[in-house]
């Protein structure tokens, strides 16, 4: 059921901004682009930051934007996470993330302070100023006093864009956490693809102030007319569910459609849901797949159904099971290697996967 | 002495609440506004900075006369003419203090920028609500630099007084005209007691300004 509705066509100074975007009432939409695609002034729009002539937006409902109406960002049900955190100064950290809660009329309903300084591991930083943060703790705050003010949608500016790589690997897991706690929309803006390929459900690609196309995130990704699957860091995502763990060889089995995959570790319980992310340039194709020959574990039989020659490489697009029905994946090979092997599409092929990833490292080390 | 002293600090006072109450939303405007004539507005809360006290003074006088449209209006107010009265000192200081209030605290607002204010507004904060909550603490330094020179430069105004309010004891009579007046008589002691006095006042309230945004700047960082 569509429950977000953005439709945008004016200019924000002399940028023109062209949307018209119907999103489910939940999961997580990546908003993804290079800089100055306009991403960033469409969530402005959806908060009501921005106000652009021509635009109509309504959340389950209620309009937000209409020709007649233009609704004022404190009084919509937004929570609104930026890059540069923008925590009061004047405030603690307990004061920060009452700022919002306190406002809200019922202050009962809607997680309470406990439950969020939990989730977001605050327990000792609440009586602290906020200047003595750290840029991920900060961030962490941020996202604490948005999901307080019981928002019916959560907005992310590129939230981990200023932070450098161990902030950002510190507060990955709190997102995935808080993907888990609740159950409102979530709107993400970034520019960078593995963000889009830890979290996001749906991927919205824009360009030039323009909607370039908008689908789930793994047939994105994995669909050879878009960038994503020509680029150097071209990988596809597969969603699974855990079947049996052995502990014993420290492996563990994950069934997906048209195949099953062993990795290392333990991510979760059994029928847990777990991402794996796979780099295309670890799938290497090949006639047959011996386990008494090779130490790869993953060897998956596949179907081409798609080629893409680039210079000296090709990007395959196979499809998981012989009769290539199954969960898409990426791989890029030599040209070389694609006529000495004599490959065409349609034709059966060996996945080889040197190394797969969880996209969503949530569980137990591996 | 001591009624010309507290009729000073009196006036100062007054003029410096007054201030604050009209100058802090002025600031606000000055510090946000995207209209164009913006500047034309900050010009004019500036212009006192530039312009002798004689000249505001002048102008004030006429505009307050008694047969003026303004100085009716006014006079009719308050129960008699403003100029050589106490109300009319503390228009002129309002006036004469306005860009010593108005730009510190024009100058915090502008610093902390629209961030905060979007923050506050994405978190179900009114506009109203984030001026008071948001707005006034973070612009804290500039409204207590502010205050303190708008009263330190209301208490040594000397030109305005002079032009629109004499030396009325008890009513216009304050420590500069007061000073002044010693001089010409030849009071010499009587001079050295009250410019000595308002020479060390004026220093330390200067000094417990600088000392008082040094705590809090500490004290946010805490």
């Amino acid at each position: 059921m569509p429950d977000l509705n953005i439709q945008l066509n004016g200019s924000i100074g002399n940028f023109d901004l062209s949307v018209d975007l119907q999103l489910p009432s939940s999961g997580v939409t990546a908003i993804f682009g290079p800089s100055g695609c306009g991403k960033t002034s469409l969530l402005r729009c959806v908060a009501g930051l921005e106000k652009i002539s021509n635009a109509r937006i309504t959340l389950n409902g209620e309009i937000w934007q209409s020709s007649e109406k233009f609704v004022r960002p404190h009084k919509r049900s937004i929570g609104f996470v930026f890059q540069n955190s923008n925590l009061f100064a004047h405030l603690t950290v307990r004061e920060n993330l009452g700022f919002g809660k306190k406002r809200c009329g019922n202050i009962q309903t809607g997680p309470s302070l406990d439950e969020i300084t939990v989730l977001f591991g605050l327990e000792k930083l609440l009586e602290r100023a906020v200047g003595r943060l750290s840029g991920g703790e900060k961030q962490r705050v941020a996202l604490g006093r948005a999901l307080l003010s019981n928002p019916e949608i959560l907005l992310l500016d590129e939230p981990l864009s200023a932070l450098d790589q161990a902030s950002k690997n510190e507060i990955i897991p709190y997102l995935e956490r808080m993907h888990r706690f609740i159950d409102i929309p979530i709107l993400h803006v970034t520019h960078d693809i593995t963000e889009v390929e830890r979290f996001a459900d749906r991927l919205v690609l824009m360009d030039g102030g323009r909607v370039v196309t908008y689908g789930p995130v793994i047939d994105m990704l994995t669909n050879s007319d878009l960038p994503f699957s020509q680029s150097q860091g071209a990988a596809s995502i597969l969603e699974g569910i855990i079947v049996d763990i052995d502990l014993d060889q420290g492996l563990s089995r994950i069934s997906v459609d048209g195949g099953t995959f062993l990795v290392t570790g333990q991510p979760g319980n059994i029928g847990d849901a777990v991402r794996l992310r796979i780099s295309a340039a670890d799938i290497s194709l090949g006639h047959e797949w011996d386990v008494s020959k090779i130490s790869i574990l993953n060897g998956l039989a596949t179907r081409i159904i798609g080629a893409v020659e680039d210079d000296t490489q090709m990007q395959v697009t196979l499809a998981l099971g012989k009769d290539g029905s199954g969960a898409k994946l990426l791989s890029r090979i030599t040209r070389h290697s694609w006529e000495r092997l004599g490959l065409a599409v349609d034709g059966e092929i060996f996945a080889l996967i040197k190394s797969v990833a969880l996209a969503d490292p949530s569980g137990k080390s591996l | 002495m001591l009624e010309i002293v507290f009729l000073t600090l009196k006036l100062a006072f007054v003029s410096t609440v007054i201030l604050l109450i009209f100058g802090t939303p002025l600031a606000y405007w000055l510090a946000r506004s995207p209209v164009w004539w913006r500047e034309i507005i900050g010009a004019i809360v500036t212009l006192p900075l530039v312009l002798p006290a004689t000249v505001i003074g002048f102008y004030l006088l006429v505009f307050l006369a008694p047969n003026s449209p303004a100085g009716e209006v006014l006079g009719n107010l308050f129960g008699h003419p403003l100029p050589f009265h106490f109300e009319g000192l503390v228009l002129g200081s309002v006036i004469y203090s306005l860009p010593f209030v108005v730009q510190p605290i024009r100058i915090a607002f502008e610093a902390m920028g629209e961030l905060p204010l979007e923050a506050a507004a994405t978190l179900r904060s009114s506009p109203l609500n984030a001026f008071f909550t948001v707005a006034l603490p973070l612009a804290r330094s500039g409204l207590i630099t502010g205050g303190v020179l708008g009263f330190a430069h209301t208490i040594g105004e000397f030109g305005v007084v002079l032009m629109i309010g004499g030396s009325i004891p008890g009513e216009t009579r304050v420590l500069s005209i007061a000073i002044y007046e010693a001089v010409e008589n030849l009071e010499w002691s009587k001079a050295h007691i009250m410019a000595g006095g308002m020479l060390g006042f004026s220093f330390a309230v200067i000094l417990l300004m600088m000392l008082l945004n040094k705590t809090m700047d500490r004290s946010r960082n805490a």
